[in-house]
């Protein structure tokens, strides 16, 4: 047979006798973990880039339209945000990044619900990490978080935003979001294996966390309707200070940092530990489902 | 063929007590809204013991067959030594890489085109995304097509669709390989390919565990098979025993007796078959321009009159090529009495195609040959060599003319 010439000879070595365990979050070879994370991340970024002539158009019209009606009704006609006050300036900027950001936290979570459910028949034939799912779809909502900071960076520029050296935060910045998108995601796949109201009900929360975060009312606004312990409750949501936390550092300084907001860094170990808990319990739940998640889907 | 029933070499798998149990919940899915709401009701559930106890060994190199009747537990064995469900008790050891599919083209997305499902599966498949690449033209060349490389696979034909899987299936360089039903589509050319690449696995002394419905491979390839039911191993040896056992525990009788070749205590029986080649010697092999002669010995065990003798020809896959009757032609095949032996020779030109087919001889009485006296399933076989391949079961000798209009 004319493959049979082309193939390479296998090195005769004596095999290695080891126990077979039964499948696990992350399994034992983390060169192949992360292949795999790539690989299924990079396919579905493949379909949705390439599925139709304006792929990667239509997830950038999502947040755009968001964007636009948000835009329109609060600085246009309702007048919350006049960009009188010092803190909105570039409010325009300020919305779009938050929205983004907001954007790939949904992505990252929502998408992952359905996840090892939705890639059935991966589970219940081939013995890979499990863990490899949920974090595929956190690395492909990273991928579109990417593109869009291209045009939030663009759309900043053209307000008038002027590059700053607070931009060397936002690494750390993101890298808390997807830590928390992450945690998130873990948990509510495993959890939905069992529990298929985790859906809808996920999409309640996730609504809650929009408003309560500084996404379409600056933190001004905030600071000066609430008292100072709903402000410490507010800002104990992740979301809120890394949002808030982004503004101050991408767009503008004329908002306060989420530290300054507080009065003290330390105060936002609330948010932080809540963030490390989230993914502590995500992973955790997630690995002890891993064994039976093939036989219970 | 079966060469060996007891295993070769030292154990690649072992098996020791394995057993797996599944919790079959009576509601499927409970809601977080029950569970808030009621904290401390258990959850009742059926448990299906789908593996009970279970214990073997499967030697390096060995072609190992489970066979069993569905839920018979036979692919969640495979799937726990696959690593894909953990085992409640016992332990699964095993020397070499696995290949961790168990079937083929898992995961392939019928939007991409065929490049890109084959890297992407044979990344799945454990190897890397530079060796996947290198690999591709291999694999598009063992699975013909060549053509369709930037095809998207919705545009495949099934058969199409499973060259692919299996071609690239077996890039894979996995000392163990666990095998579920594979083989039941793809074209009569494309599946022997895929069968003299599993006689090149086992050359390579790799091991191969099939489960399979199909008894006729798993008495083709398997050194050893196991028969399973509702998750106990019912029996372990020689495939063709297995097979017969399989059969059994299936329809409650044999399809044919293998070597009691006479039916119903006729009496008459078919003692002996094989083929034989232009100058009238027995061969096991022939060549395509040769002629070709399917014979059989008969002994009756009554007086009959014109009964019809029949030669069946058949390919590994059971295809029927030929079925040469007495009776075809009206003529009369003469009258015998009981304890005469004959041997009948039906002289075919060979124009089948290089593979190996297998005669199924029987004795009817006379009629419509109905009514079989004795009949034995692919009782001899015989490989055909030759360079003409077109594809087709048959190279007849074809008279081609174009002629303009």
């Amino acid at each position: 047979m004319s493959t049979q010439g082309a193939r390479l000879p296998l090195p005769r070595r004596a095999p290695t006798r080891h126990s077979v365990h039964g499948p696990s979050a992350l399994g034992n070879d983390l060169q192949r973990f992360w292949s795999l994370t790539f690989t299924l991340a990079r396919t579905e970024f493949k379909l949705r880039f390439y599925g139709s002539v304006l792929g990667y158009v239509w997830t950038l019209v999502r947040p755009l339209l968001l964007f636009s009606v948000l835009w329109v009704f609060f600085t246009k006609i309702g007048h919350v945000n006049d960009g009188k006050k010092p803190g909105e300036k570039y409010y325009g900027a300020q919305l779009l990044g938050s929205i983004v950001l907001f954007t790939f936290f949904v992505e990252a979570t929502t998408g992952a619900v359905r996840s090892v459910v939705d890639r059935e028949n991966l589970v219940r034939k081939i013995h890979f990490p499990r863990l490899v799912i949920p974090l595929s779809v956190v690395l492909l909502a990273l991928f579109n978080l990417a593109m869009n900071m291209i045009v939030v960076l663009i759309f900043a520029l053209g307000a008038g935003v002027t590059p700053m050296l607070s931009w060397l935060e936002l690494p750390l910045i993101i890298g808390a979001l997807v830590l928390f998108s992450t945690g998130v995601a873990m948990l509510l796949s495993a959890l939905f294996v069992h529990f298929r109201d985790i859906q809808p009900i996920w999409e309640v929360i996730q609504q809650i966390l929009f408003y309560a975060s500084p996404v379409i009312i600056s933190i001004q606004t905030v600071i000066a309707k609430v008292s100072a312990t709903e402000l410490h409750i507010y800002m104990l949501n992740p979301l809120a200070v890394i949002f808030q936390q982004f503004r101050h550092a991408m767009i503008t300084n004329a908002t306060p940092s989420a530290g300054t907001v507080l009065g003290s860094w330390a105060a936002l170990g609330g948010a932080l530990a809540i963030v490390v808990a989230i993914f502590i319990i995500g992973f955790t739940v997630f690995n002890r489902a891993a064994a039976r998640i093939a036989e219970n889907l | 063929m079966p060469e060996a029933t007891a295993p070769m070499g030292p154990a690649a798998i072992s098996v020791e007590n394995v057993s797996k149990t599944f919790r079959l919940p009576h509601q499927q899915y409970s809601t977080l809204k029950e569970r808030a709401l009621h904290p401390f009701r258990s959850t009742e559930y059926d448990e299906l013991h789908a593996v009970t106890d279970i214990s073997l060994e499967i030697a390096q190199g060995e072609f190992f067959g489970i066979v069993g009747r569905n839920g018979s537990g036979k692919s969640t064995l495979l799937k726990c030594l696959a690593g894909i469900y953990g085992v409640d008790t016992g332990r699964i050891s095993i020397a070499g890489r696995l290949s961790p599919f168990i079937e083929l083209g898992v995961g392939f997305n019928m939007d991409l085109t065929a490049r890109d499902n084959v890297v992407i599966n044979a990344i799945m498949l454990g190897i890397s995304r530079k060796q996947a690449r290198s690999r591709f033209d291999d694999v598009v060349a063992f699975a013909e097509l060549e053509e369709f490389v930037d095809l998207k696979l919705k545009n495949y034909s099934s058969g199409m669709l499973v060259r692919l899987a299996f071609a690239t299936a077996i890039q894979v360089d996995a000392e163990i390989l666990l095998i579920d039903e594979v083989l039941a589509v793809g074209d009569a050319a494309f599946q022997q390919k895929c069968f003299e690449e599993f006689f090149r696995l086992k050359r390579e002394s790799k091991t191969i565990v099939f489960v399979s419905h199909d008894m006729y491979s798993v008495e083709r390839f398997c050194n050893r098979a196991m028969l399973m039911e509702r998750g106990d191993m019912v029996q372990i040896g020689d495939p063709r025993e297995i097979g017969r056992a399989y059969h059994k525990l299936n329809f409650g009788h044999l399809p044919h007796d293998a070597p009691a070749a006479e039916l119903a205590g006729s009496g008459t029986a078919i003692a002996d078959a094989w083929f034989e080649g232009p100058d009238g010697a027995r061969v096991t092999s022939s060549s395509q321009e040769d002629s070709l002669s399917m014979c059989f010995e008969v002994r009756f065990g009554e007086n009959l009159e014109d009964p019809v003798f029949a030669a069946t020809l058949r390919t590994e896959l059971g295809h029927t090529i030929v079925v040469a009757r007495t009776d075809q032609h009206g003529g009369s095949s003469g009258s015998f009495k009981a304890g005469e032996t004959v041997i009948a020779r039906f002289a075919i030109p060979n124009w089948l195609t290089p593979s190996r087919y297998l005669l199924t001889p029987s004795v009817a009485r006379e009629g419509t040959g109905e009514n079989a006296l004795a009949l034995v399933e692919d009782m001899a076989s015989v490989v055909v060599h030759g360079s003409s391949v077109s594809g087709g079961i048959l190279e007849l000798p074809v008279d081609v003319r174009i002629e303009k209009t």
